[in-house]
């Protein structure tokens, strides 16, 4: 419990500095939107216009501590401002139409990865020295290869070529957004290939991770002990060796989950995909910053708090860490 | 009554620059109920021979020939090293278990000493009910003397003496009849070394199994064996009960081996100690292996490598050894 209580202790203390920092960064930044705006329509624009706009997009002259209180007050009542791009609508509602996207797809396929990767990498090291040795180069290959590389290819031979997968949107124009089947069959048709995608791009990583581990502990004398012990295969290979392997994995596994939101912006892109990626993308470009902001505290929470799992699944995991 | 029959025992590890013989053509008798204890420089087989018996090695060691006979009790004979899958399976820690040198790394430090007797229990009775799976695992700790709230106790909790006695209860967890101790005391200090091996004879008195214990401290070999093999160069060179080898040591090796330590009792003797270094197994010397360190060496002991008479492979006195 102690334990705990300062875990927690330390990840508000890292939130409240990532906040901060957020909060520091655009308004370090010589200029603001409305000067951007006004730059862009060469100076035409009416004073008074600019301060309305000023108003709108929340921009105010206060000092750096007045708008630093404002700010955390308005981050308490979930209030990021008014994204540019898609004036007026707030930048809260963007997050929150987009995020689920993003969840729903890279989530589900870091896990599957994660999974399947682990598996594989587990089997490789139990049978190393048989034909499933031959998966080695082809891991190594695919763990060098960039994600944005496999989505080109995928979408070339299936999506256009083959036209087996749709190679962009989330889901088909013909069906309406609602819990039907028709919808849901449509959402995970169209998830197929940024899926692979990723599964593809990041399972090489896992595969190699746990094997090597995996490898370093098969030769340890309690994976000895446990074959003189008479035990199944089975068991030695996931209740001794795996169970111990996966501990170094786990620090690993809870990054790439903390990415999750933030992550595969490439793969959304060539995708088409309306997730976090692809607002963050159209913030950019539109010099968003309210939005980029968001976007970037939305980022950085979720890589805080997928520490945070991470730290209670090795509590559970692994007896030693507990005190 | 021998329990174990080893005929010509050989075991190779496979390397780049040719076959090391780590064990080379070894037989030895372990009798019902006795402790053997083997002993023998670093490099001299010996764990090699327990790893063998058992059935452990892994490549790059093979067993290049030779059989091993274990007598059941109701004296059905079986071929050790021809058991397959299943049968090894059930031969294991049933009939033969191991307790390694190490129980800081034998023992799973993800697992929960009960657990880890518990385990061995389901797998080889299956019949057994989860409350008499626990009753069996307290009275094996209270025997060994560890305290039956130290079941839920992870490895990294307890002492490296309890560790060892918590590696000895798991051993005798189905009532082998056959345990091997692969140096269990070394990495201990003195007084718990003393309690170990005091526990060990008790325990041999009260369930009547054979020990193979294997260490390099001749001096205490001396005091709990009955008999004794002394490995050299992955050969047996000198065997037979420990009070003849202690008073009349016939192989010149050892002889030094007795002469490198001193003696608490008795009268004053200059500490020889052997010179030189064990040999390089990718090029043992040619005839006895042993002749490059030997002072008593003849001109034949280069050319004839003698082989085991009446307990001894020396070829002084007409193969008598020395005296």
């Amino acid at each position: 419990m102690r334990f705990l209580a300062r875990r927690l202790g330390f990840y508000l203390l890292t939130a409240w500095a990532a906040v901060t920092l957020n909060f520091l960064i655009p308004r370090l930044m010589p200029g603001d939107p409305v000067d951007l705006l006004v730059a862009r329509l060469k100076g035409n624009v009416d004073p008074a216009a600019v301060e309305a706009m000023k108003k709108a997009f929340g921009i105010s002259d206060a000092g750096l501590w007045t708008q630093y209180v404002d700010y955390l007050g308005n981050l308490f009542r979930g209030e990021l401002g008014r994204s540019i791009t898609f004036f007026p609508t707030e930048v809260s509602t963007v997050i929150a139409d987009s995020l689920p996207w993003t969840i729903g797809l890279v989530g589900v396929a870091t896990l599957i990865s994660y999974v399947v990767g682990t598996s594989l990498g587990v089997l490789m090291a139990w049978k190393r020295g048989t034909w499933l040795d031959g998966v080695l180069p082809a891991a190594t290959f695919l763990h060098a290869v960039p994600y944005f590389w496999v989505a080109l290819v995928l979408v070339f031979v299936f999506g256009s070529t083959l036209q087996w997968f749709p190679g962009s949107r989330a889901y088909g124009l013909e069906v309406t957004p609602g819990v039907t089947g028709d919808f849901l069959a449509s959402v995970a048709y169209h998830a197929t290939l940024p899926a692979v995608t990723i599964v593809v791009a990041s399972m090489a990583d896992r595969i190699l991770g746990m094997r090597n581990v995996m490898v370093t502990t098969l030769g340890e004398d309690y994976v000895v002990m446990a074959e003189a012990k008479g035990l199944t295969s089975r068991r030695v290979m996931w209740a001794y060796a795996a169970r111990n392997a996966i501990l170094p994995n786990i620090t690993s596994f809870a990054l790439s989950l903390g990415f999750v939101v933030g992550g595969s912006v490439l793969t959304e892109i060539v995708f088409s995909y309306p997730g976090i990626g692809s607002m963050l993308l159209k913030g950019v470009e539109n010099e968003d910053f309210p939005l980029m902001q968001g976007i970037f505290l939305v980022i950085s929470l979720a890589v805080l708090v997928a520490n945070l799992l991470a730290d209670l699944a090795y509590v559970l995991l692994d007896p030693r860490t507990r005190q | 009554m021998n329990v174990l029959e080893i005929r010509d025992l050989g075991v190779d590890y496979q390397s780049n620059s040719g076959a090391v013989h780590a064990v080379d053509g070894v037989s030895l008798d372990l009798r019902r109920g006795e402790i053997l204890g083997l002993a023998g420089e670093s490099g001299s087989g010996k764990s090699t021979l327990a790893h063998a018996i058992g059935r452990l090695l892994r490549p790059p060691a093979a067993i290049t020939g030779g059989t091993v006979t274990y007598h059941r009790a109701d004296g059905g004979a079986v071929d050790v090293l021809g058991l397959r899958g299943e049968e090894l399976r059930a031969f294991r820690w049933a009939e033969l278990a191991v307790v390694f040198q190490s129980a800081m790394n034998s023992l799973n430090p993800v697992s929960t000493v009960g657990a880890q007797i518990e385990d061995v229990l389901r797998i080889h009775r299956p019949t057994m009910k989860r409350n008499a799976r626990v009753e069996r695992s307290v009275e094996l700790l209270q025997r060994v003397g560890i305290s039956a709230d130290r079941r839920r106790s992870y490895p990294h909790e307890l002492s490296g003496g309890m560790r060892q006695r918590a590696a000895i209860a798991i051993a005798l967890a189905l009532n082998p009849e056959i345990v091997i101790m692969d140096e269990p005391t070394t990495a201990l200090d003195v007084v718990v070394q003393r309690d170990i091996l005091h526990e060990i004879s008790a325990l041999r008195e009260e369930y009547g199994f054979a020990v193979v214990f294997i260490t390099h401290d001749l001096s205490l070999l001396m005091e709990i064996s009955d008999r004794i093999a002394i490995m050299y160069a992955g050969r047996v060179v000198e065997t037979g009960a420990a009070r003849a080898l202690h008073d009349t040591p016939r192989h010149p090796y050892t002889l030094g081996l007795l002469r490198s330590f001193p003696r608490l009792h008795g009268p004053r003797e200059e500490l020889l100690g052997i010179p030189g270094t064990p040999p390089d197994l990718r090029a043992l010397p040619p005839g006895c292996a042993f002749h490059p360190r030997c002072g008593q060496a003849l001109p034949d002991c280069r050319e004839i490598s003698p082989s085991l008479r009446d307990g001894v492979s020396c070829l002084l006195n007409e193969g008598k050894g020395v005296r």
